[in-house]
């Protein structure tokens, strides 16, 4: 549509690690219905390193590429490395995002920080 | 690749017989109609031929025809020309939640500057109950203003009806006729509108000109302060080429209207209608359904957002248009979609297909084809199933 780069309408075509993960160690959710845009970031987690992440998303291009990414970025990363990842690094990640879509659908991040949040509260309760 | 384009109420393909007319008045037949000179009379009479056309499209008298640079225009003049001529009489003003944003960001404007304005609700359809029109008219109110068909999801309004309860109470009555002019038949007195605004390029005409149906002693000051064109109501040079170009289309339309032409158009949005309804699952029509423009198919789709329905069209080579927050430009949903009582998360699934005079029965059947797969590959990726389960 020549509003988004490439690698956004690439990540919106072949959206990577869609899904949910069934016995997953965290799950981070963002985002509200009345802005349009619902991420669900799902991780499963090995000494500390998350060994993989899937997404569903409801929203715009925006959203659904920036899940695609993180997903991406993350596999294979620490967990203190992956909640440095900022929602910024995402869309550098992607050749940039329109204006607009930088606050409103850029939340994949925060959507893994949760996630992670949510696996330090579970694991914090099985010890 | 297939280029399809069904989003006609955004804007239509300039008529190649409307470009031809306009093109000697670029660099051949270029005076200024207010010129004296030879140049300066062909121009005029170019001028006020283009207007009998567009007079005739929705009978009424030429005289009565004032030029704008589009429907905007012609929404801001009426409602604000009106307001501040009449402030002495009144200062409430009445429209509806649905109205475009030419006609709701003049009302707020005004409303800024201290007049009142009412917001009638509309139904689950986008209809205007004219009762609650003549409930909503006091002794202060000076104008009803009252859209006649809806852009989104193309509802055609009680005009007739509202404008006799008007009429009655000695209201001033505007309709933004913009989705309808060109579209459907328009009597301006059948109607008993005040004034009505067109634009030139929703009707095969080309950008940049429209014009405002202004009747006969309404009580109007101008929105825009100059030379004495359009006897004193709107002031600079006149558009030539762009009136030139709006008679023409006003002249075809007038003519496809007379032949029954948007029979066809209605038989193909049903086509549409019926295709898509039938063929995917939890999915609702947008707007009334008999009532409706001839060529509006909206629709939404239930837990996928608009936008991303647009980009894959777009990749399958439809052209079509969203009431999503992303596609509205703002953080919101359509104000139109809210209004007639669909939730946020529903209103962002919302697709609007709008036929014009070229699409074909095989463009239509294509879309049908192409459509249930595009929705099933983005609902995969929806967290939500049926009845929007986990929705906090």
């Amino acid at each position: 549509m020549g509003m988004y780069s490439d690698k956004v309408m690439d990540h919106f075509k072949n959206p990577h690690n869609v899904g949910e993960i069934k016995d997953a160690d965290g799950i981070g959710e963002v985002g509200n219905p009345v802005c349009g845009d619902i991420m669900k970031i799902y991780i499963k987690v090995k000494d500390d390193k998350i060994i993989d992440c899937k997404f569903k998303t409801f929203g715009c291009g925006a959203a659904i590429a920036t899940s695609s990414m993180i997903t991406e970025m993350v596999k294979g990363k620490d967990i203190d490395e992956a909640l440095k990842i900022s929602n910024k690094a995402v869309a550098e990640a992607l050749g940039g995002l329109p204006p607009i879509k930088m606050h409103c659908s850029n939340l994949a991040a925060d959507g893994l920080s949760k996630a992670i949040e949510d696996y330090k509260q579970k694991s914090k309760i099985k010890k | 690749m297939k280029r399809i384009y069904m989003d006609h109420a955004a804007t239509t393909p300039t008529d190649v017989e409307v470009v031809k007319t306009m093109e000697p008045y670029f660099s051949l037949k270029y005076g200024n109609p207010n010129s004296i000179h030879f140049f300066g009379q062909e121009a005029r009479e170019t001028v006020e031929e283009a207007r009998e056309k567009i007079a005739h499209l929705i009978e009424a008298n030429s005289s009565e025809i004032v030029f704008t640079a589009g429907g905007t225009e012609a929404d801001n003049y009426a409602i604000k020309g009106i307001a501040w001529a009449n402030q002495k009489k009144g200062n409430h003003i009445i429209t509806s939640k649905i109205e475009h944003h030419a006609v709701l960001h003049s009302c707020q404007f005004l409303e800024k500057q201290g007049f009142k304005v009412t917001y009638l609700p509309v139904d689950k359809y986008g209809l205007i109950d004219p009762e609650d029109v003549k409930k909503a008219i006091t002794d202060k109110t000076i104008l009803v203003t009252i859209m006649h068909a809806n852009n989104e999801i193309g509802t055609i309004e009680p005009i007739k009806e509202i404008g006799k309860v008007v009429k009655d109470a000695g209201v001033y009555f505007h309709t933004d006729s913009v989705q309808t002019a060109g579209h459907i038949p328009i009597d301006v007195n059948d109607l008993g509108v005040d004034m009505l605004s067109m634009s030139g390029h929703k009707f095969y005409g080309p950008n940049g000109v429209g014009a405002l149906y202004l009747r006969k002693r309404t009580r109007i000051v101008n929105l825009i302060d100059g030379g004495s064109q359009e006897k004193n109501r709107r002031a600079g040079t006149e558009n030539v080429v762009g009136i030139v170009g709006m008679g023409k289309a006003a002249e075809l339309a007038k003519e496809r209207l007379t032949q029954g032409k948007e029979k066809g158009i209605v038989k193909l949005r049903d086509k549409l209608i019926q295709g898509i309804m039938n063929k995917i699952e939890n999915v609702r029509l947008n707007g009334h359904p008999t009532k409706r423009l001839p060529g509006n198919a909206n629709f939404c789709f239930e837990f996928i957002e608009g936008e991303s329905m647009l980009l894959s069209l777009d990749m399958e080579g439809v052209a079509a248009s969203s009431g999503s927050a992303c596609t509205s430009g703002s953080l919101t949903a359509s104000h139109v979609l809210l209004a007639i009582g669909l939730p946020p998360e529903i209103a962002h699934g919302s697709l609007r297909l709008t036929l014009g005079k070229d699409n074909s029965e095989e463009e239509v059947d294509y879309m049908i084809g192409i459509l249930p797969g595009i929705i099933k590959k983005l609902r995969a990726l929806s967290p939500f199933k049926e009845n929007w389960e986990g929705l906090k």
